[in-house]
């Protein structure tokens, strides 16, 4: 029976829904007199409205209604916000335009909505919405970075000047050039971090219902945390209030950050179903996703990294520009500051540091969290770094890191961070041995006699998961708590509802929660459900992102279980007159320890709801809740080494072999764990090889589309060799760590560091195509 | 609008639908097999693959004018009651699928591929042969594995009839 429990690789309860086709996503729902919606968006990517037309449109079969954004400013319907305030190096407060959920006047990226129409189906929506005829005066456009910092760049927001949302530093700029300085050796590299698309392949959606009746509003949304979207929208947006607010995340199709934010959609969608008194349905097409749901990454960097004689790490000084995009998301302008920064001591022992991070408005889609958030950024920078140091100064690259690394725990970085445990060594070792590095030095004399081009790329990654604690979150700016929470039901007879705040989107929650409980209880796992994902059935919860149910939601479970078990435990000792403290939990019983008396857990629970016989002054019932605010962040670990052979005539680089040994801490169910990791690597193996989301000068996103977006497909990748090393979490009661995002962290420095190693130079973006790759090698031998 | 007439999943189907209609909305919306799903816009990520008289086909790019006549297969009918396909059965066990979004488009295009190539597959073959279908979750490692190992399963199975 223990076999379900922790460490063991159970196969998925959700499983049976989906493989047969029973999964319920939110556009799988369907609802009485329900209508469709269909966006009018900007063609443009900065412009005025001069003026919307609706009339053809409100005419055409089937519409109920088109809504402009100027109606939507007319029912005071609050503009969209960033719940985390960053302040600029001078003290002053990050500058923020206003990001209405339909543009009234400006829109500032293509696919801006303008208005919506309401219809009896989604093709005459559709239709409709290409009737609806909007007049703009076409403004001058700032499509990336750097034309957005130029002297004579376009202004996006009025309240931005320069279009600079924020000035941020971190660590201490004196004693950090004073180290430069004194240095031996300095490497210094500009790293571009390009955009992606998230991509989760269910597009967004959105079902909104008002009950006139109740004053009430239900919506159904593809959401990473119900729970949040339901306060956002009742306290900033003004849409409704938040008890007459019920939010449900069915079954969601990926979210990889995409779907932590509220977006305009959503709350379109429940202003709408109370204006026309129907149910309202939108769900995004691939292109509006590629065109609204929030990017990823978009980094320019200026890194310097400076050595002593002994080729010890005593400086590193960054400079980052990001781009936000064209409105500031819910949780933007924390990636490139309190997530990113904070992680540039990598795995290593520096004493000093200084970040400086530029934020800056572009007429681009809204910049966001995805995968990693902050963190792939920061492992970039430090593991190029890293790698190029290592050629410069002529040394082994995996003994260079191995001779920096932080090996004393606790340690306290100069940049915030205080890492709890590690063993950084035992990763690389792990690594070293899996990928047979000794024996690469044959393996690539041989490729090149047969004309190849082979090299091996490292990366020794740190990231932080389970954001933490409220306390501190709360003082660097963040608008919401970190906590989790649960409520552990045990029914009169037995069975065990375990409902959480945080939500899977393919993390297969319903299987390790059940498995934390079922191991504590020593019961099977089909004994226990797991409800998340409604607001009207779970309490309160922050959702699930940045690798925090673990961490945070599992733990909040133990804490509720503990409550539950020493209640449960009084219970059994009055009825079998023994002292609490005798009493043991074993295979689902209540045993008294050294004799044969024992209560089974149907047994307590019914007397707990029965009530005919419990201590004086107890309680009825078996319910207990918990929340849990834990006291740090999680730091999971690991080495990634990556070998690949390139075909110097065509650029195409194959890969021989990609390792990953990891440090998460414990694992709760090895194989979905290991699942966590490959769609990791997956995801940043992409990045370096052949994602970009391209736009061009004049602001059109000319990766729109899966024909033009290179998603991996399963040709693109090898298999993978997994191995874990661990250390456990001091942080928490079950020593997790986290697990969801390592793989995209660690993956893409690993990629690119095996191209470079096997051209011999660093002169190389992302995605490194065979077009890149092919160039980059021509260069070089042209240098030559 | 048509007159269409089609069987589904062994169910004799009729539906007066204009021309337009992909088969997907005529599955998902008009009878509700909301197993099928659609996630792109261009015939790229094999999210909505169905069989038509035995061939997977992405159905977001067949009119249902197209499928007259036809017999479709969606997810939701290849299992024998309670008993799993062995394609679904191998995606559970090697833990194929996480968000599930992709599962049934590629459950469906894996039991092609398996039948295309009699069972007699590798790891490269399979890679290449699911080019149609795209997973944002799995990294396809599993996916990889599941194919495989329900070759070997619908080999038995196939033997044992
Ligand atoms: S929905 Fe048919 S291929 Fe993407
Ligand atoms: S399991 Fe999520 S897209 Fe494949």
């Amino acid at each position: 029976m223990m076999s379900e429990g922790i460490g063991a690789r159970v196969v998925r309860k959700e499983d049976k829904r989906f493989i047969t086709g029973k999964g319920k996503y939110t556009d799988d729902v369907r609802l009485h007199g329900m209508t469709y919606a269909s966006f009018v968006r900007s063609p443009h990517a900065h412009a005025k409205i001069k003026s919307i037309d609706v009339e053809a449109a409100k005419a055409m079969p089937g519409v109920v209604d088109v809504l402009t954004g100027q109606q939507l400013v007319d029912d005071k319907i609050g503009n969209l916000i960033c719940g985390w305030m960053i302040h600029s190096k001078d003290g002053t407060p990050m500058k923020m335009g206003a990001w209405p959920a339909m543009a009234p006047e400006t829109v500032r990226f293509v696919g801006n909505a303008v208005a919506v129409v309401i219809a009896e189906t989604r093709n005459q929506a559709r239709d409709a919405a290409e009737a609806v005829e909007v007049a703009y005066e076409e403004l001058p456009v700032a499509a990336d970075i750097r034309a957005a910092i130029a002297p004579d760049a376009p202004q996006i927001h009025p309240e931005a000047p320069g279009n600079v949302i924020y000035d941020w530093t971190i660590g201490d700029e004196a004693a950090t050039n004073e180290a430069f300085k004194k240095a031996a050796n300095v490497v210094a590299m500009d790293i571009v971090n390009n955009r992606l698309s998230p991509n989760a392949m269910e597009p967004r959606a959105a079902v909104a219902e008002y009950d006139p009746a109740e004053e009430h509003f239900t919506l159904y949304t593809t959401s990473q945390n119900p729970h949040v979207a339901r306060l956002v929208l009742s306290a900033f947006y003004n849409v409704a209030q938040e008890h007459k607010l019920r939010v449900i995340a069915p079954d969601v199709g990926g979210g990889f950050g995409s779907k932590i934010f509220i977006y305009p959609e959503e709350m379109v969608a429940l202003w709408a179903s109370k204006r026309t008194g129907r149910p309202v349905k939108w769900t995004s097409d691939r292109t509006e996703a590629f065109l609204t749901d929030a990017h990823g990454r978009d980094h320019l960097t200026k890194a310097e990294m400076a050595f002593d004689k002994d080729n010890k790490i005593i400086g590193l000084r960054v400079k980052t520009h990001a781009n936000l995009g064209a409105y500031m998301s819910l949780f933007s302008s924390s990636v490139p500051t309190y997530l990113y920064a904070t992680l540039l001591s990598g795995q290593y022992n520096i004493p000093n540091i200084f970040a400086e991070v530029v934020s800056v408005y572009t007429n681009t889609a809204p910049v966001d969290a995805y995968r990693g958030a902050g963190r792939p950024e920061a492992s970039f920078v430090m593991e190029r770094l890293m790698e190029t140091a290592a050629r410069q100064l002529k040394v082994d690259p995996a003994e260079l890191r191995r001779k920096n690394f932080i090996t004393q725990f606790p340690h306290q970085t100069p940049v915030i961070m205080a890492y709890d445990t590690g063993d950084f060594g035992a990763s690389l070792d792990a690594a070293l041995k899996a990928a047979d590095y000794a024996g690469f030095p044959a393996r690539k004399a041989k490729a090149k006699a047969e004309g190849k081009l082979r090299g091996i790329g490292f990366s020794c990654y740190i990231e932080a998961c389970g954001i933490a604690p409220s306390k501190a979150v709360g003082s660097l700016g963040a608008g919401v708590g970190l906590w989790e929470s649960c409520e552990v039901r045990v029914n009169p007879v037995g069975t065990i509802e375990i409902l959480t705040g945080s939500h899977s989107h393919g993390q297969g929650h319903e299987t390790t929660f059940a498995q934390v409980v079922a191991d504590r209880l020593g019961i099977p796992t089909s004994q226990v459900s797991i409800v998340h994902g409604d607001t009207d059935k779970v309490q309160f919860g922050m959702g699930t992102y940045g690798s925090r149910s673990g961490a945070v939601g599992m733990s909040a479970i133990v804490k509720a279980m503990e409550k539950v078990e020493a209640k449960a435990k009084k219970i059994v000792a009055h009825q079998l007159e023994a002292s609490e403290n005798d009493i043991v939990i074993e295979n689902g019983e209540f045993k008294v320890t050294g004799t044969d008396k024992k209560i089974a857990l149907p047994m307590v629970a019914l007397a707990a709801y029965t009530a005919h016989n419990l201590p004086d002054g107890m309680e009825p019932g078996l319910k207990e809740t918990a929340f849990y605010d834990p006291t740090n962040f999680t730091f999971p670990a690991g080495a990634y080494i990556c070998e690949v052979e390139i075909d110097p005539g065509t650029g195409k680089t194959e890969f021989v072999n990609f390792v990953a040994a990891d440090d998460f801490g414990r694992l709760i169910n090895p194989m979905i764990v290991e699942g966590q990791v490959h769609g990791g690597l997956a995801q940043g193996i992409g990045q370096a090889l052949l994602e970009h989301a391209v736009y061009d000068k004049s602001g059109q996103l000319v990766t729109a589309s899966f024909m033009d977006y290179a998603m991996p497909r399963a040709d693109d990748l090898p298999s993978f060799k997994l191995s874990h090393t661990t250390t456990l979490c001091p942080g928490n009661p079950l020593g997790i760590k986290g697990c969801g995002e390592a793989g995209a962290i660690g993956s893409t420095p690993a990629v690119i560091n095996a191209i470079t190693d096997a051209i011999g130079h660093d002169r190389i973006t992302m995605p490194a195509s065979p077009n890149e790759v092919w160039h980059a090698i021509h260069q070089k031998q042209a240098a030559e | 609008m048509s007159s269409v007439k089609l069987t589904v999943n062994g169910k004799a189907v009729s539906a007066d639908v204009e021309d337009r209609t992909l088969l997907v909305h005529l599955l998902r919306d008009h009878l509700g097999l909301t197993g099928t799903h659609v996630g792109c816009d261009t015939s790229q990520c094999g999210a909505c693959i169905v069989h038509i008289d035995g061939r997977a086909v992405k159905s977001c790019t067949t009119l249902v004018g197209q499928a007259n006549g036809a017999n479709v297969t969606t997810i939701e009918g290849i299992s024998k009651g309670d008993t799993l396909h062995p394609m679904q059965a191998a995606f559970r066990d090697n833990h194929g699928l996480q968000c599930g979004y992709c599962t049934p488009g590629m459950i469906m295009s894996a039991i092609d591929i398996v039948h295309r190539h009699q069972g007699d597959l590798d790891e490269a073959t399979v890679r290449h042969e699911l080019e149609g279908n795209i997973c944002r979750c799995t990294g396809y490692h599993n996916i990889v594995k599941s194919v495989l190992d329900a070759a070997g399963r619908m080999k038995v199975a196939a033997a044992a009839e």
